[in-house]
């Protein structure tokens, strides 16, 4: 009975240690909460009082060192910061989930975001349009072809670049440099922006040499490294000799193609470094120069509901919105001249890309002869054949 | 004596896990210090991003509510001593029934009726899914763990080929999706919250399975069969009906994450369907020791973790990864903390030590 009476006394020393213990946790915690809070009110205090200041969100699907897409925004999103005023915050891995949601919603409410910059196309529907109808002073511009006057709100813009025209361009060059006559491309997905890339990159090899083909494999996602690196390596035992891709990260399919020592031309942002023997050109991305300019628009106080800045900005390689990679060292001064010259003539529109007699790979006339399609043309959006030269199949 | 162990024991089960995350934070602290940033404001910057306000909480609880029905997937089978990682898979094949079942009745039906049934062939659909492993297991002796994970390439392989083709809505063109389900049969959040009833779903579903499991004879046949199956055989139980009822129910709440994530996020099925709910399922299965009821807890916990994970980039500057370093420290922490139960004194009953003693003495 003694014994276990005394146990318990034991017991009930270890009981307010614990409690102690509990409690001091207890305590800390609180006091960093009341760190926390002092400092939200402090940094709201600030964003309100300073006019000329302005918070953008930027948000990415991946890594922002992918060597693609998230790589090319983030780039942009870095010049845009150069912009007196401008402070950028960011969110790199943010999933086509409610994560997106909360992470644009706790830049608004806890950083003070007024403009907002979620970069991948599967943030769009429902994330965006839904977040834009409860903050309607916030600006979402969001890069892709899916704003709808009239349907959306109006503090929903959207941009693009006809990035098809540097395709084109890199078309040219791979048109010289191939000697086999066939080209490869690994796509993720047969929507229409790969199909108008992989059409327009064999159209400028074709101008060149009309007897290139291209051949396509499509992995089915935006990145699937392992089937990327398959794809590459069937295509050079197959004797293609210049690959090019559109997926999230081209760096796999560019080191591939390295190792195997044949051609590669890039997409999205410069995949030079990877590739310093076989790298030719690429399409890549030019969002700096778009940010800046948005940024600069923003310190003027002009704004999407204003109808200042338009609801859909598009351009190609005249306006900015993509460029080429610099030549790499082993392309051809013959290629380099006649790629200059294709620049010229797109930015001047002296040539149209999509020009008749154009023929899908099954046969069909999609644009009668002597008719174009100018790069800015919304059938052109609704992309759903590959050309003839193409091999591949969208189903 | 026999009033004191309860007590102890579960100032134990409470203790153990509180001390591994603490010991989680101050290792996060000394990484967070080596990559340059204060390991105080860090800590501060998480709490407020998970549970520093109303908003947060929301944030994070909007990030718990599929973990907890996925998790079950793997808790229910694992009393049954399956190892099942198959959550992904039952969750994309529950969205795609449930997705099927919401096209396909439209709009002929009132929105209540059409939301019932996406979610009672979205259960079937998840649980028949799963039950196909169990029975793999128990009549053809096929390892459950590997089954189970393959056929979440299958259930993943197939959701893509039928949005890329017959169910595609070529309306919707940022990616191959199917068509939106109509509004009315879209599950509506929490009045006055963001949250989507699918926490609802969770938590009853989860003490569902406690009761199940802990309060049942059905419960208590699977514990045993889980113990020592060759025992359970002797003393009768039938060892392949409840292998294959355990699995199916297990499959179903998984069944029913896909379904919520179509009904209440998404409206449309897609590739964003598979964004690691199952995979996050299974850690948290195992953190909470298959215990129903601690998952609901590790669920929050890995919600505000996940929660936090902006603003570490943000006001920190600390890369994208480190939230994926601080739930790995924490899930480390945890799992090595499983094997202190029962080693630390302060917990043991003082009768047995003190008579211990004695004996020395």
């Amino acid at each position: 009975m003694s014994d276990r009476s005394r146990s318990f006394y034991f017991s009930r020393r270890q009981v307010v240690r614990g409690l102690l213990a509990t409690s001091a946790f207890g305590l800390t915690a609180k006091f960093s909460s009341g760190c926390a809070q002092s400092s939200t009110t402090g940094e709201a205090g600030a964003e309100g009082g300073a006019v000329d200041e302005m918070v953008v969100g930027f948000l990415y699907v991946g890594p922002k060192d992918d060597f693609g897409y998230n790589q090319a925004h983030a780039e942009g999103a870095a010049a845009m910061a150069n912009v007196p005023g401008i402070k950028i915050v960011e969110e790199a891995s943010v999933p086509e989930t409610t994560a997106v949601a909360e992470a644009m919603r706790s830049m608004i409410e806890i950083d003070g975001a007024k403009a907002l910059f979620p970069t991948s196309f599967g943030y769009f529907d429902p994330y965006i349009l839904e977040l834009a109808a409860e903050f309607p002073d916030v600006q979402f511009f969001h890069a892709g072809g899916l704003y709808q006057d009239g349907v959306h709100p109006t503090n929903v813009g959207s941009y693009f670049g006809f990035i098809d025209e540097a395709q084109y361009i890199a078309g040219v060059v791979a048109g010289h440099m191939s000697e086999s006559g066939k080209l490869g491309f690994v796509a993720a997905k047969p929507i229409p922006q790969v199909l108008r890339n992989i059409n327009s990159f064999t159209l400028g090899a074709r101008s060149i040499n009309p007897a290139v083909t291209t051949q396509v494999i499509f992995t089915g996602d935006w990145a699937a490294p392992v089937k990327e690196a398959e794809a590459t390596n069937s295509m050079a035992d197959q004797g293609i000799d210049i690959i090019t891709c559109h997926v999230d990260s081209p760096k796999v399919v560019i080191e591939t193609a390295e190792k195997r020592g044949i051609f590669s031309s890039g997409y999205h942002a410069n995949q030079s470094s990877l590739a310093p023997e076989g790298y030719l050109t690429g399409a890549e991305w030019d969002w700096s120069s778009i940010y800046t300019s948005l940024g600069e628009q923003f310190m003027a106080g002009k704004t999407l509901m204003n109808g200042d800045i338009p609801h859909i900005l598009r351009g190609g390689l005249a306006d900015k919105f993509c460029k080429i990679s610099p030549y790499g060292p082993a392309v051809s001064d013959a290629a380099k001249t006649d790629a200059d010259a294709a620049i010229a003539a797109v930015e001047s529109g002296q040539v149209t890309i999509y020009e008749g007699p154009l023929k899908t790979n099954d046969g069909k006339e999609v644009v009668p002869s002597g008719k174009g399609l100018p790069i800015d043309d919304v059938e052109l959006e609704k992309m759903d054949y590959l050309i003839e030269g193409v091999n591949g199949s969208v189903s | 004596m026999l009033a004191n162990q309860p007590w102890r024991r579960s100032l134990e089960a409470v203790a153990i896990p509180a001390g591994a995350v603490l010991l989680a934070l101050l290792i996060f602290g000394v990484f967070c210090a080596l990559a340059g940033a204060n390991p105080f404001q860090v800590y501060a910057s998480i709490y407020k991003a998970a549970f520093g306000s109303w908003s947060a909480w929301q944030n994070t609880l909007i990030r718990a509510s599929p973990l907890m029905l996925t998790a079950l997937c793997t808790a229910l089978p694992a009393r049954l001593g399956l190892v099942i990682i198959g959550n992904e898979g039952a969750l994309v094949v529950g969205a795609l029934a449930a997705t099927l079942t919401g096209l396909s009745l439209g709009a002929s039906l009132p929105g209540p009726m059409v939301l019932l049934a996406m979610g009672i062939t979205s259960l079937v659909a998840g649980g028949l899914w799963i039950m196909a492993v169990g029975a793999l297991r128990h009549y053809r002796g096929v390892n459950e763990t590997i089954s189970s994970l393959l056929m979440n390439y299958i259930a993943i392989a197939l959701m893509n080929h039928l949005v890329q083709g017959p169910l595609r809505d070529p309306g919707f063109v940022s990616k191959p999706s199917s068509a939106e389900i109509v509004e009315a049969a879209w599950l509506s959040t929490i009045p006055s919250t963001r949250i989507h009833y699918g926490l609802i779903y969770g938590v009853i579903a989860c003490f569902l399975a406690y009761f199940l499991i802990q309060r049942t004879t059905f419960g208590f046949a699977a514990r045993t069969a889980g113990g020592n199956i060759r025992a359970a055989r002797i003393a009768g139980l039938p060892v392949g009906k409840l292998t294959l009822a355990v699995c199916f129910l297990g499959g179903s709440c998984a069944g029913l994450a896909g379904m919520v994530e179509i009904a209440a996020v998404q409206r449309r099925l897609n590739e964003s369907i598979v964004s690691n709910y199952g995979y996050a399922g299974i850690l948290v299965s195992f953190v909470s020791r298959h215990n129903p009821l601690a998952m609901i807890v590790v669920s929050i916990l890995l919600g505000g973790i996940l929660a936090s994970g902006g603003i570490l980039q943000r006001s920190h500057d600390l890369p994208d990864a480190t939230v994926l370093v601080f739930q790995g420290i924490v899930f480390l922490c945890v799992l090595f903390s499983d094997s202190l139960y029962g080693r630390l004194a302060i917990f043991q009953d003082r009768p047995a030590r003190a008579s211990g003693t004695v004996a020395s003495a």
